[in-house]
Parts: C-alpha cells; structure tokens; sequence
C-alpha cells in the first residue's frame, strides 16, 4: 500500500471514529445540557443560555432521593460483601478439593448463568412472601448473593495459583482456611477488583426485581425511585426529569470517568476468563 | 494417613461449598423447578389453593394471541440487535486498538452507556422520541422537512425505536471483550500477512476475525440471554404499547404475574422462556464449536 492511501485510509477511520463516537455521547451530552439550563432552553442550543443548578434542587425535593441513595448503597454494599464471602468460599472447595460430586456441582453453579434470577421472578417472589421478606432490602439482595459468575470467576484464578504456594503456607502450619485468607486472597486481589466493579454497578441498575418486591420509600433503590419519579407525567419539567436522571446514574458515572482504565480493564478481565 | 487426608478433603470442600449452595439452591435451581411443577396447577386464588389442572395452561398458553405476538417481538427484538450490536463492537474495537488521535475520548464515548443504568437511559432516550419537540422530529424536520412522528406511539415503529435504545446499551459493553481479545492477538501474525501483501480488508477476515471466534461465542450467548432480560427500557419508554407492539417475553411475565396476578399462567410463560433459552444456548454452542479455532 503506498504512504498517501495508508494515510488517506487512516484518516478516513479517525473521522468515522470520532463521528461514531460524537453520535454515542449524544444522549448523555444532550441530558447534561438540559439538566444544567432552565427549562426554557430544552431545545434551544445557544452557548450564552444561562447556567443553572436549580433543576437538580428541585429534583432533589421532589422525590425522596436522599434515601433511595441510601437503600441503594445498602443494597450493593451487601450484595458484595455477601458475594465476595460466599462465592471465594465456593471458588476455593472448587478450585483446590477433590471430593465427590465436584464436577455435577460446578455444572449446577454454571446453569446459574443461563437460567438467572432475573428470569425467574414469579417463583422468588412467592419464596419473599413465605420468608415475609417483602419490601425489604435483603429480599432484593438474596436471589443475587450466591453468583455462578463469581464462583466461576475466582475459581479461575485460584487454579492460576502454583500449588508450591499453598503447601508452603501448610508446612509453615496455616489451616486450610488460614492459606485461603494468606495466599489466595491476596493473590486473587485484582479479580476481586474487576467482580466488584461488575457486581456494583450491575446491582447499582438492576430494576425490574427491585421494582417487583419493594414498594415503600424505605426499600426502593434510586432505579425504582426514578421510574416512579419520572412516571408521575403530568406536571414535571423535562430539565427536571433529566436532573434526576443524571443524579441517579451520577455516581457511577463520576467513578467511571475517574478510574476508567480500571473500569475497562475490569470489565476485560472479568470477560476473558 | 492418605484415606485420611482425602476425608478431609471431602469434608473441607463440602463444608466450603454449602453456604453458596445453600442460596444457589433456595432462589434458582429449586425456583426453576417449582415454576415447572406450578405450570401444571391453577392459581391459587383467595381460599381456592392450586388444583392440578395438567396441560391446561400450556393449552391457553398456544392459543393466547398475546404470546405469539411478543413471542415474535422478543425474535424480532433479538434478530435487531444481536448482529448489530456485534458488528458495531468489533468496529469500535477495531478503532480503538489503533493508534487513533484522541483515543481516550473515543474509547470512553463507546463505553459511558454501559455504566449508566438502563432506566435512565430509557428517560434520556424518551425525550429524543418525543414527537413534534423530541431531537429526531427537530432534527428530521429541519434537514428533510419531515412531519411530527410518534416513534413509540405508533406499532410500527415501537419495537424498532427500543432496539435501537438496547444496540446503543450494548455494543459498547460487547466492544470490551473484542478489545481485550484483539489485544491478545500477536502483532507479528499481521506483520507476517503485511510483509506477504496482504491488504487490511484482507487481514481482518483471514486472521483477525477467525481468531475472534471464541469472544463473539462468547459475546453471542451474552447477547442472546440480553435479548430475553433487558426490559427495563420498556418500562419507561412504551410499557409494552401500543397493543403489545413492544412487549418482549419478560415484560410480559411480569404483567401477567404481577399486574394481573395470574401467577400459574406467569410461571407456564416463563417455562417457555427457561426452554427457549436452553436451546439457543445449546444451539449456538454446536453451530460455533465447529467453526471456533482455539488456539
């Protein structure tokens, strides 16, 4: 290929890129803009409109968003926390013990992948009415806690770890559980990473199971809040609207712009395996 | 000593398994089965418990119009955005593994409508489908002098306005499995077809793509499984309307179990649903394995 062309064609990809790119940001760029103008500038894109705060403000008193920010945090706080315990727990027994029924568990684990919580909503719902766990934050967190794709996921990488390691944390006298919490832990830190940041900000937007078994102010997690927020039509501004929305993802959001390569490496790490 | 050590094992392993399966079990493997078992019973209703009533909800079931119908949206709703959202990945991925003036910001254009959650996506995206006001009628109205048109008002055009919602969703998602797999790939197999003259069109459908295979087995089962649980959208956007022109399987689950509380009925859908997913997933594993070139 000749220098010009090469140059020509690389040219030619950068503009599709960036023009792609632009496209993709445009729904967030264009929710941004109305969120921090008045209302009167929804549609009229002069670069002197005026800035504001305001739609935030009153987004903010509309709805109880301090506290659906809270039961969100609770919620993926305590899904973590209970994934991490149980899915490092499951991912050692598969990763390092030979015992019966091994393989047939693991497969059961997998199924988890297909056959998902988020589907079978109709029978958990009846297990949250048996346990009178309606409305509560655990009955959104349980169906979740025990996660075939965390299991999976650290069971991948404790294989990784050379057995020299763990028998010589043994003859040094760690238990089984002491070499789990000494060598494996520490070793398996940037997956932890990576599954937390999958785990978070999936629970962060998961909405239809919230949507099912909450439904009072102290439960809802920001999703919830937000649909019903923006649901009540009638009299709410777009601007408004777009406050709330950008307030509901924002967290997230300002994370992922702080710690991108982390995030994209992540979600890379958590896919490759 | 050796029996001895491997009853240990047997004990340690099982005792380190059972609280995760304890959870596993309680809300998806005995879940699914239950769903089974009461697709075959009636829905209890008041003092009337469950009566066994065999096929009787399969029967209505195959004879509910409504089924057919989002049965076809949800196939239609996969056909629209599974290919799509895949090309558009491996493309995004292509750029951004090249060494692309600005390409942080590139990189993270594609990738910001993975993180946002899918409900505020959906109360971004309604604005720009609003008619007459909404972005696309000023932007069509301006550039060809088109007239208002009610993207998720009229059954036509509802199904197609909420793929397009979910391929913006995704593809950038599907783009971090390409990058990470293009980044895998060893830079002297190009320069290898570079030096033998072969062309970049050339490259990428006789080196490239073929060692893509197992990422885009992988990204298909991701996406077939998307295709039959992302809803969230249609909660904001149509709410199925009109006339269930966007309804997908799941939306309508969630009607009929938890708007209309016919549990038993919602229990005989998502059987259909869990059977339908099996097999595309077995499906897609046989059509791939022969064509996938493990390394």
């Amino acid at each position: 290929m000749t220098r010009a062309s090469d140059l020509f064609d690389r040219g030619l990809n950068t503009a599709a890129a960036w023009v792609l790119a632009l496209l993709w940001i445009l729904p967030l760029a264009y929710a941004i803009w109305t969120a921090i103008h008045p209302a009167a500038y929804e549609a009229r894109f002069v670069l002197t409109a005026p800035l504001t705060l305001e739609n935030f403000a009153k987004a903010w008193e509309a709805a109880p968003f301090a506290r659906y920010f809270l039961n969100t945090f609770i919620l993926v706080t305590f899904i973590l926390a209970c994934q991490f315990f149980l899915c490092t727990l499951a991912a050692y027994a598969f990763a390092r013990f030979e015992f019966p029924g091994r393989g047939f568990l693991f497969a059961l684990v997998l199924l988890q992948l297909l056959v998902m919580p988020d589907i079978l909503i109709v029978e958990n719902y009846k297990t949250m009415r048996l346990l009178d766990l309606v409305d509560t934050i655990p009955a959104i967190a349980l169906p979740y806690v025990a996660s075939g794709f965390g299991i999976f996921l650290l069971r991948q990488t404790f294989m990784t770890i050379p057995r020299e390691l763990d028998e010589a944390a043994r003859i040094e006298g760690a238990s089984f559980l002491g070499v789990l919490w000494r060598v494996y832990i520490p070793l398996a830190k940037p997956t932890y990473l990576a599954y937390g940041l999958v785990s978070v900000s999936h629970h962060w937007n998961n909405f239809l199971w919230p949507l099912i078994v909450t439904n009072s102010v102290e439960t809802r997690p920001v999703t919830v809040g937000l649909s019903i927020f923006s649901a009540i039509d009638s009299g709410v501004e777009w601007s408004v609207i777009n406050a709330a929305t950008l307030m509901t993802s924002g967290p997230l959001l300002i994370a992922f712009l702080l710690f991108q390569r982390q995030f994209v490496q992540s979600f890379m790490r958590a896919g490759i395996k | 000593m050796r029996s001895l050590k491997i009853k240990r094992d047997w004990v340690h392993g099982w005792l380190l398994l059972l609280p995760a399966m304890v959870f596993l079990f309680a809300f998806t493997h005995i879940p699914a089965i239950m769903t089974f078992i009461n697709s075959f019973y009636s829905t209890p209703r008041g003092r009337r418990s469950a009566k066994f009533i065999g096929l009787d909800n399969y029967e209505r079931m195959m004879s509910d119009p409504v089924f057919w119908k989002v049965l076809w949206n949800n196939l239609w709703f996969a056909i629209g955005t599974i290919p799509v959202s895949i090309a558009l990945a491996i493309v995004m991925a292509l750029w951004v593994n090249e060494r692309l003036a600005g390409r942080g910001f590139v990189r993270m254009a594609y990738f910001t409508p993975t993180v946002l959650p899918l409900i505020a996506v959906a109360n971004i995206w309604l604005f720009f489908y609003t008619p007459g006001f909404g972005l696309f009628d000023q932007i069509t109205g301006s550039l060809f002098g088109w007239s208002a048109s009610n993207y998720l008002g009229d059954p036509a055009t509802a199904l197609n306005a909420i793929i397009i919602v979910t391929v913006w969703k995704e593809a950038g998602f599907f783009m971090i499995f390409y990058l990470a797999a293009l980044q895998a790939i060893p830079v002297s197999l190009k320069e290898a077809a570079q030096i033998e003259g072969a062309g970049r069109w050339t490259i990428f459908w006789r080196i490239t793509f073929p060692l893509l295979m197992p990422t885009t087995l992988f990204v298909c089962i991701n996406a077939v499984i998307n295709s039959f649980r992302l809803v969230d959208h249609i909660f904001i956007l149509t709410d199925g309307g009109p006339d269930n022109a966007s309804a997908l399987l799941l939306f309508y689950i969630f009607e009929v179990a938890f708007r209309f509380w016919e549990t038993a009925y919602g229990a005989t859908l998502t059987v259909a649903l869990l059977a339908l997913l099996s097999l595309l997933a077995i499906g897609q594993f046989f059509l791939f394995d022969r064509k996938v070139h493990y390394k």
